[in-house]
């Protein structure tokens, strides 16, 4: 049939014509002008309107950044150079205070020959967060760690750290990265170690205090498993009452005597000594981790069934949401002394560490709070069919579900805890923004300068907290699994 | 035991965490007094009826520093509260503005509304308010050189805002036919041309709403709608236009006398670096609210509501905006109280908000740091509640309605 018909048609295609190019009008960057710019009156002025916005900040700023200095060592130096190779009366940034003033904008006050100390306990984070956050994604885990690893040894080399602790470092980094390939939850040790280790290498002094410190969950522990076989709840009250009895009375003690014993001293360094980002980056890090567990508990007591637990919680979330950091920040410099006994005291970064944890665990419950009621109720009710207690329940069926929820709400949180480490300069700590800028300019080289050390501060700012939302957005299409 | 009947165990643990909570609370409590004693303090408020001593730059009522502090600590509250409101406000805008132009189809819009949030948000309030408020003291000209025939700096937004580098000069309003004012003793007076306005307001909103309600029943029962709009617009407006001609409302606009401005209202620059840094912090917040919010609401309710035959106007007015708003409400609330918490930072500026008052100077003199901490907090405690009372009301109107 088909051979017959080709017979009587002349002509037959065998082969496709080329596609022809769309009309000039709808394709390149004509198109594009006209639908993304020049799509109607409406937009056509708005487009004018960007378009003097950005003219008029180019030409406001750029020859202030085109005409950047680098390399002085004040500013009347600075407004020298600028006017020697741009022309008298021209203007220009002066990035030299940066360069000159690095150290006391990244470690404050810390003595020099310690710099390596907080170089090494900030590479020995990323470790410690290893199994938190890159547990989900071997390839961005290795780039992190391997990063990590040498930037911290290079750092560390640079900053003449003793070799003692550069092997130690090593030991650590390298050995955390070999552990993470084969079992990444055995870091999960370290991370639990990390923080009294940090507080450690920071403060410095005896390692005695954080051993004994630590000493506390296990003398806890033994006794849960010495009493577990005669009664499950006289185990659970003795496992939490010995921690507090030993840190309250003995610890101090049993430090001071190991510590005449055997010497594991390194050369202390006092609160008022810290600064800059490395401070901010202390009270960052110490308040993240703590407000996260601490919201939950507070999510989960104003959910309660039982009123009371409910409406302390309710109190203290309301009370602290109500208030601003900064009263909660001098409640802790000036009236946490009359609340403590006489004998207590507390270092000042540690009572703003703690006040900055409960101002954001307040949040974080409220954020919390939302992604337990955004869960469907089948889920609930899915989890005391398959005979689970509350415990189990939360831990294996609710919370997992309901923090993924609220992960964008728990980084904007951590990231809004973070800006507002630069309020502790109203406590007299030398925060990177305000004290350490107005510390530059009190010295005769760089009087007057104010917006080169703001835009600096701004932008390492800008970059942590951008980041932060970044991962969190990353973290959230990971780990989606296509419901809602 | 009482733990392992499920009849009694809520009730067990109850009683402990109880019991736990006084015990600390009593702990904190002899702490205190124990630790105040020992001091040779004790408290109570009796110092807030002692002179002040200290000068406030800038007082919504009559102050001077031979006031109490209590009058010191209202001022400052009024302070602040002037800052939140403005600020609330000024933001509200900016971040509705934002919001929308960053869903704009015009690329650049969008784009620079996208940096615009990105900037502000990821990077501390306080930076903002100190590169502000350095905007203002660095950069901008001196008063006396806006002096003689040929000046250095001049006015702008026609020749009524003044911005100098010790204030702005902003343009007041007068009257010609002043009515005297309303006492309401301890020097804080109402102008009766403000009362006059307010309730000329009021009415006429009641006025409105009954013009609105009388078209509904006609329409109910006749079926047509009898034109309204005017009848609305007349009776908020012309009472007002009214009272402005009998007063002879006028701007007064600021003038160089001698070394400084005078017939305007002399701004302190720390209230104009602190509003304009709050408002646009604030504002990219709430940009990204009202962003979400009007994504929020589903395509096919605007394609429904064309299918039924809406104009697009009507379609925004009845069918988007009243769904956005559901979504858009509650974090607004929080961001308004948070607003109103940041400028607390006024401190950074020297502006004498109720924390540079009764939290900064007064506890600085008098020593009284529990009191002065404890009062401080607690106004800020009643003016979140309120504001978030306030604006739940609000919500509970707007919400969805399940039946």
């Amino acid at each position: 049939m088909s051979d017959t018909h080709a017979q009587t048609v002349p002509f037959v295609r065998d082969t496709m014509l080329p596609p022809s190019d769309p009309p000039a009008r709808e394709a390149g960057a004509i198109h594009w002008l006209r639908q993304n710019l020049f799509s109607g009156p409406v937009n056509t002025v708005l487009t004018i309107i960007g378009v003097l916005i950005v003219w008029f900040l180019v030409s406001h700023f750029w020859d202030w950044f085109a005409h950047s200095v680098w390399n002085a060592n004040s500013l009347s130096e600075c407004r020298q150079i600028i006017a020697e190779t741009w022309g008298e009366g021209a203007r220009g940034a002066c990035w030299a205070v940066i360069r000159e003033r690095w150290n006391q904008y990244v470690y404050g006050f810390y003595p020099p020959a310690l710099y390596w100390r907080p170089t090494m306990a900030f590479g020995l984070l990323f470790l410690a967060l290893a199994p938190v956050l890159f547990s989900e994604s071997p390839g961005i885990r290795r780039i992190v760690l391997g990063l990590a690893t040498v930037l911290t040894l290079w750092l560390m080399v640079t900053l003449n750290a003793p070799a003692a602790w550069l092997v130690f470092a090593a030991v650590m980094l390298i050995g955390g990265l070999a552990v993470s390939e084969r079992h990444v939850s055995w870091l999960l040790i370290f991370s639990v170690l990390y923080p009294l280790m940090g507080v450690w290498f920071l403060w410095g002094g005896s390692a005695w205090g954080p051993i004994m410190v630590l000493a506390g969950p296990l003398l806890g522990w033994i006794a849960w498993l010495a009493l577990g076989r005669v009664s499950g709840l006289l185990a659970t009250v003795v496992a939490l009452v010995v921690p507090l009895v030993w840190w309250y009375f003995y610890a101090g003690e049993a430090a001071s005597d190991a510590e005449s014993l055997v010497s594991l001293a390194i050369p202390a360094v006092a609160s008022d000594r810290f600064g800059g980002f490395l401070l901010s980056i202390t009270i960052g890090v110490a308040g993240i981790a703590m407000s996260l567990p601490l919201g939950i508990v507070l999510a989960l007591a104003r959910r309660s069934d039982m009123f009371l637990v409910k409406s302390l919680a309710v109190i203290f979330i309301e009370f602290i949401r109500g208030v601003p950091l900064i009263a909660l920040l001098f409640v802790a410099s000036l009236l946490l002394n009359y609340f403590l006994p006489p004998t207590v005291t507390f270092d000042i970064i540690l009572r703003v560490i703690i006040m900055v944890t409960l101002f954001s665990a307040a949040y974080m419950a409220e954020v919390i709070r939302g992604g337990l009621a955004a869960l469907p109720k089948g889920q609930y009710e899915a989890a005391d069919a398959l005979g689970l207690d509350y415990w189990k329940a939360q831990r294996l069926i609710v919370l997992p579900q309901a923090l993924k929820i609220s992960i964008p709400g728990i980084v904007s949180t951590f990231i809004g805890m973070f800006k507002d480490t630069t309020l502790v300069t109203f406590v007299g700590l030398y925060d990177p923004l305000k004290s350490m800028s107005d510390a530059v300019r009190a010295s005769t080289s760089w009087k007057g300068i104010y917006w080169e050390p703001y835009i600096f501060v701004g932008f390492i700012f800008f970059l942590i907290c951008f980041g932060m939302s970044r991962y969190s957005m990353y973290l959230e299409r990971r780990l989606a699994r296509g419901h809602r | 035991m009482l733990i392992y009947d499920r009849r009694y165990r809520s009730m067990t643990f109850q009683v402990i965490v109880f019991i736990l909570v006084m015990a600390l609370a009593w702990w904190l409590v002899n702490n205190t007094i124990r630790n105040l004693a020992a001091l040779g303090k004790d408290f109570n408020f009796g110092f807030l009826w002692q002179r002040a001593g200290y000068d406030i730059p800038q007082t919504p009522i009559p102050y001077t520093s031979d006031d109490t502090h209590l009058r010191a600590a209202f001022v400052g509250l009024l302070n602040t509260l002037i800052v939140s409101i403005l600020g609330c406000i000024a933001a509200t805008f900016v971040g509705i503005v934002a919001g929308v132009a960053r869903l704009s189809n015009n690329w650049l819009i969008a784009r620079l509304m996208t940096v615009y949030v990105e900037a502000f948000r990821n990077v501390p309030l306080l930076l903002w308010i100190l590169i502000v408020f350095a905007v203002f003291t660095e950069v901008m000209p001196p008063p006396n050189a806006f002096r003689g025939d040929d000046p250095a700096a001049s006015m702008i937004l026609f020749d009524h805002v003044a911005l100098t580098n010790r204030y702005t000069a902003i343009p007041t309003l007068a009257m010609t036919n002043d009515p005297g004012s309303l006492d309401l003793g301890a020097r804080i007076t109402f102008n009766w041309a403000t009362i006059a306005f307010v309730v000329v307001l009021i009415a006429g909103w009641i006025a409105r709403r009954m013009i609105r309600d009388w078209a509904q029943r006609v329409q109910d029962q006749t079926g047509g709608r009898p034109t309204t709009w005017w009848m609305s617009l007349a009776v908020m407006t012309v009472p007002s236009l009214l009272l402005i001609l009998y007063f002879g409302l006028h701007f007064e606009t600021p003038e160089l006398r001698g070394f400084n401005f005078s017939g305007g209202i002399n701004v302190q620059n720390g209230l104009v670096a602190l509003w304009l840094a709050l408002t646009l912090y604030t504002g990219a917040f709430i940009a990204e609210i009202v962003r979400a919010g009007i994504l929020a609401v589903n395509r096919g309710q605007s394609e429904a509501a064309f299918a039924l035959g809406l104009r697009p106007r009507r379609t925004m007015s009845l069918v988007i905006l009243p769904q956005a708003l559901r979504v858009i409400i509650p974090p607004l609330i929080s961001q308004y109280l948070n607003l109103m918490k940041n400028s607390s930072l006024a401190i950074a500026v020297g502006y004498m908000d109720i924390k540079g008052t009764l939290g900064g100077t007064t506890l600085n003199q008098t020593g009284r740091e529990l009191e002065s901490i404890v009062l401080m907090m607690g106004v800020y405690l009643v003016l979140s509640l309120i504001i978030s009372a306030g604006m739940n009301l609000f919500n509970a109107r707007v919400k969805l309605k399940e039946r």
